[in-house]
């Protein structure tokens, strides 16, 4: 041990009397410019242990997609005593519960949640944990507790959807770094310090933060109980890679024992643990095989992450995903390359491992990026469909620090300076049908916003349209926002995250994520109302049951700015709208245009829109053009897309794109050549998110008829990958009938 | 014959602002290097029996689109286009509207776009030298060495294409070659051998593409109820491209199968 101490040698900076990762990173990372050929495949203790991962994930799938449940246990950081794979191989140890696989209750996010989930899996809650939610209270029963009419109206008729009102909100991400650089006592004794801090007279906000910070604290001296559990000591700062490894991923496993948010994101860690793995492999202590060795069982043990869901939750977030978000690239502020081999080498997990949807690979692409890197991310691309591209350039300008993950989807978070509170999201289209219908809801004519005039005009005028539909929008908003303060306020009392925010400066700043859907439809039906003819077909009770439209209009995605433009313009309006209002913790109103898996659920919850989109239909993903709609082919669809405003939607525009490999070019060499022209190109018009997926509609038919042949085919859904064979039928078929871009 | 020939001279000398389109495509990566913007134009004098696309032939079909359209359109593109792609005319036969494509060339050259021409090389005149000038590469079919085959397989000769190339050549501009191979059409060794030999002195050729012929045109054929003389011809195999392939690379560098 004395001689690995000796070995790390670092550069000093003010990291050392701060806890301040990003200084660390700046002072001590070497990036890498070179190319993709010092990869090595898996070891052979990753490969026994990945072989018994396989047949366990088979299982779980064959079991209906959960494995087991423990319903003894509530789960929180130390609950489970150590689980093991195969210890002899294991060089990345800690499980989530004692056995692979098995999922633990979390029910301070909603109980009956949790008893649901168990019912639906044929079994039951024990007695002792139903009885401790007589006496204590948990987030959903808290936030409906507050909850006043016009929210609830705005949720059952589906205006705002997937609050996380009945889940845990997620998207908050530890800097599960500073376990390894520090070592929990520093962490404990800067909390400390911190908790010391908020003195004077007492007020709402400190008292709060005072019982947060000391939440924190237990959570810290948790993790090193955890740790120890598994004979690992994590007070003191890591001293070489296989520690650092570890420690970072103790942190992280700490956050998954006792939460189970949406989405629940790494952050940024490979480029941090590059500087020890780098610093071992000089010091000739380890080898390529070995470094690989430990990114190949970190990021496997980061695949078998489960939560337990009820079947309802997978309507918005469909294959079972965990959003374990990992950001990899990226170039920091002055000029040099975030780049490290171990960026690579995270990357090469999916093909030591085979391709998967878990960890989240986000690149944050720069039009600086080394070559060799974008190369490799390509071809990464175009064997796997499991990455996904941010625009580094644009967020590191536009959001202003250099250090940062991705939370859940598309999100920037500046890892443990900031936090965001999640969402979900409002559905634009029945916004839109609100406005058509003098604010009643177009399926059973219940009146949700007031002040609406009706609308009975013979053929729709833009005009007028536009007017009521601003009016709505302000309506929506101003619900929404309320709804959102009510959700943070009780989650933060009810279900603090406080692994996690201990991991945090004690007082971040925090951004609240709206989100929007279904913008390209709002932007198709407006097109046609104001460049076609619209008659509302309207039933007995004057409400639009359909739209007759005469004549063509343009449509989102063809590169068209008459259309595009009035995507950008609703965008804007909408967000300007939600900064009006008060936020919990003065947080600061983002807007994403994302829908995870939810546009089949919205499709479904939405009568017929004025672009033709007939009831109940899909809407497209994100902030994609509707399906078949880009007739001009992937660059036109591309440039519509770009023009969506960034500062508009600072949480993110997500845009799934799907490419035949033919269509890239002839061979290998040339696919991944035009693929990162793609991409700088893309970006450079500053657009911000790009899921990409190269494969052939006859792969995804074949195993939506033989799933048992594909257990690892992975797609890119809406700013997250999936397992496509654990995707719903419905959803896979909606996956199916996206626009294949191709030149056959 | 299963289309009239037709007296082409209108589609070069009628309005030099109106090109007569059959299609565009704009992701191309099949037709000269890196991301491209393709305009397939309308009308040509070949009667290639494997023709994959019979309804780019007839001069009076496909739709006019001005030059200022295609330009906004490629514009619009050209962060896509990379330090390698650019745009593409391809057909139909470019060379029939070879006077307009000169000024759509120069056009293109001065917004920065990369221009390749993909041509059968059936007309040589004055139009045709200039518009090569502005060519930054010519993709040229060279569809059989053989005259006589030549004119069974695409109902004319093959010595103005033949003549193309050598014009090319003198200009020292790049060029590629492209080959169909087609089962019992353009598989016999000897004039394999004699095709490749042809060109073995060549300067300026950059690649040779052999394109295996595949029955996704039949369609069209059936579509426009004319008679498809290759319905019964299966696809090249893998064994046979490679031979051909392996025939070419004695004679020429840089052979590819597509």
């Amino acid at each position: 041990m004395e001689n690995l101490v000796k070995s790390l040698e670092l550069k000093v900076g003010v990291w050392k009397d701060s806890i301040n990762v990003h200084d660390f990173v700046l002072q001590n990372l070497k990036s890498y410019e070179g190319d993709a050929s010092f990869l090595v495949g898996p070891s052979y203790k990753t490969t026994q242990l990945w072989n018994v991962c396989k047949e366990s994930l088979l299982k779980e799938r064959q079991n209906d997609g959960c494995l087991a449940i423990d319903t003894e246990v509530i789960s929180n950081i130390t609950s489970f005593g150590p689980g093991y794979i195969q210890k002899e191989n294991e060089t990345i140890v800690g499980l989530q519960t004692d056995e692979l696989l098995k999922r633990a209750m979390k029910p301070f996010g909603g109980i009956k949640l949790v008893q649901s989930a168990v019912a639906e899996k044929g079994l039951k809650v024990s007695d002792r944990v139903v009885d401790i939610f007589n006496y204590a209270k948990n987030h959903n029963q808290a936030v409906f507790d507050a909850y006043d009419g016009e929210i609830k109206t705005f949720r059952s008729k589906h205006v705002l959807t997937g609050l996380p009102d009945n889940y845990a909100r997620g998207r908050i991400i530890g800097d599960f770094r500073r376990v390894a650089l520090y070592g929990i006592d520093r962490l404990i004794a800067e909390k400390k310090s911190d908790k010391g801090k908020v003195s004077g007279d007492m007020t709402d906000a400190k008292v709060r933060l005072r019982e947060e910070i000391a939440e924190q604290i237990n959570a810290l001296q948790d993790m090193k109980k955890m740790a120890l559990s598994y004979g690992i000591d994590i007070s003191k700062p890591a001293t070489n890679a296989q520690e650092a490894v570890q420690f970072t991923y103790l942190g992280y496993l700490s956050a998954v024992k006792e939460q189970d948010g949406a989405a629940m994101s790494l952050g940024n860690v490979s480029s941090f643990l590059d500087v020890y793995i780098q610093n071992d492999i000089e010091a000739g202590i380890i080898d390529e095989e070995q470094a690989q060795e430990y990114i190949d069982q970190f990021v496997m043990k980061l695949r078998l992450v489960r939560h337990l869901r009820p079947g309802a939750y997978d309507a918005i977030f469909g294959g079972d995903p965990t959003w374990v978000t990992e950001a990899i690239g990226g170039q920091f502020h002055d000029g040099r390359t975030k780049v490290t081999k171990t960026s690579f080498r995270f990357l090469q997990t999916l093909y030591n491992l085979g391709a998967s949807p878990e960890p989240n690979l986000t690149v944050l692409w720069s039009e600086n990026l080394p070559q060799g890197f974008k190369d490799f991310c390509a071809q990464v691309s175009i064997d796997t469909s499991s990455l996904q591209y941010e625009n580094d350039d644009l967020m590191r300008d536009n959001r202003g620090s250099d250090d940062y993950g991705i939370a859940c989807c598309v999100s920037y978070q500046e890892i443990g300076k900031s936090i965001q509170h999640f969402g979900a999201r409002a559905n634009l289209p029945k916004a839109l049908l609100l406005s058509l219908n003098g604010g009643r809801e177009e399926s059973e004519g219940v009146q949700v916003v007031g002040g609406i005039s009706e609308m009975d005009d013979e053929v729709l005028d833009y005009d007028t349209v536009m007017k009521s539909f601003k009016k709505t929008l302000a309506e929506v908003a101003r619900v929404y926002a309320k709804s959102m303060y009510i959700i943070h306020y009780m989650h933060d009392k009810y279900y603090y995250e406080r692994a996690q925010m201990s991991l945090i400066d004690s007082n971040p700043k925090i951004d609240i994520a709206y989100g929007a859907a279904g913008i390209s439809i709002i932007a198709d039906s407006l097109s046609a109302i104001k460049y076609a003819k619209v008659t509302p077909v309207r039933n007995e009770f004057g409400l639009t049951i359909d739209f007759n439209i005469e004549g063509d209009f343009p449509k989102f995605g063809n590169d068209d700015d008459r259309v595009d433009d009035i995507a950008k313009e609703v965008t804007k309006i909408f967000i300007d709208e939600l900064r009006k209002h008060k936020t919990y913790k003065n947080s600061t109103p983002t807007l994403s245009l994302l829908t995870i898996t939810s546009n089949v659920m919205y499709g479904s919850n939405t009568g017929a829109t004025p672009d033709g989109r007939k009831a109940g239909e899909a809407f497209a993903p994100g902030a994609n053009p509707m399906h078949g709609r880009d007739e001009n082919g992937a660059i036109a669809s591309l440039n519509s897309v770009s023009k969506l405003n960034y500062n508009d939607a600072q949480d993110g525009i997500s845009y799934t794109f799907t490419m035949v490999p033919k269509s890239l070019g002839n061979n290998l060499e040339e696919q991944v050549g035009n693929l990162t022209t793609t991409l700088d190109a893309y970006f450079g018009r500053n657009a911000h998110h790009l899921n990409v997926n190269v494969l052939n509609k006859e792969t995804l038919l074949d195993a939506y008829n033989h799933p048992e042949n594909y257990p690892q085919l992975t797609i890119r859904v809406s700013g997250y990958a999936v397992n496509f064979v654990r995707l719903s039928k419905a959803h896979q078929l909606e996956v199916i009938s996206r626009t294949f871009h191709s030149t056959m | 014959m299963y289309f009239p020939e037709q007296d082409t001279h209108l589609l070069n000398e009628s309005e030099i602002d109106l090109l007569r389109i059959h299609s565009l495509e704009t992701f191309g990566t099949h037709d000269g290097p890196g991301i491209r913007m393709v305009v397939f134009v309308q009308g040509c004098q070949f009667r290639c029996l494997y023709c994959q696309n019979p309804d780019s032939i007839d001069i009076h079909g496909g739709t006019l689109v001005t030059v200022d359209e295609l330009v906004s359109k490629a514009v619009k593109q050209k962060a896509y286009f990379g330090k390698k792609g650019g745009v593409t005319v391809s057909g139909g036969e470019p060379l029939l509207q070879r006077a307009k494509l000169i000024h759509f060339f120069d056009r293109l050259h001065e917004n920065g776009i990369n221009t390749c021409l993909d041509s059968n090389g059936r007309v040589l005149d004055d139009h045709t030298k200039e518009l090569l000038d502005r060519t930054d590469l010519l993709l040229l079919d060279v569809k059989h060495i053989n005259p006589e085959w030549h004119k069974k397989l695409t109902s004319l000769n093959n010595a103005t294409t033949l003549k193309i190339a050598e014009h090319r050549e003198s200009t020292g501009k790049p060029m590629w070659l492209r080959y169909v191979f087609v089962p019992g059409w353009t598989d016999q060794e000897e004039y394999l051998h004699e095709w490749a030999k042809h060109f073995s002195g060549y300067k300026t050729i950059e690649r040779v593409e052999i394109i295996p012929f595949h029955q996704l045109g039949k369609h069209k054929w059936e579509l426009m109820n004319m008679q498809y003389a290759l319905a019964e011809t299966p696809s090249p195999t893998t064994e046979a491209l490679e031979n051909a392939k392996a025939i070419f690379s004695q004679y020429l560098d840089n052979v590819t199968i597509k």
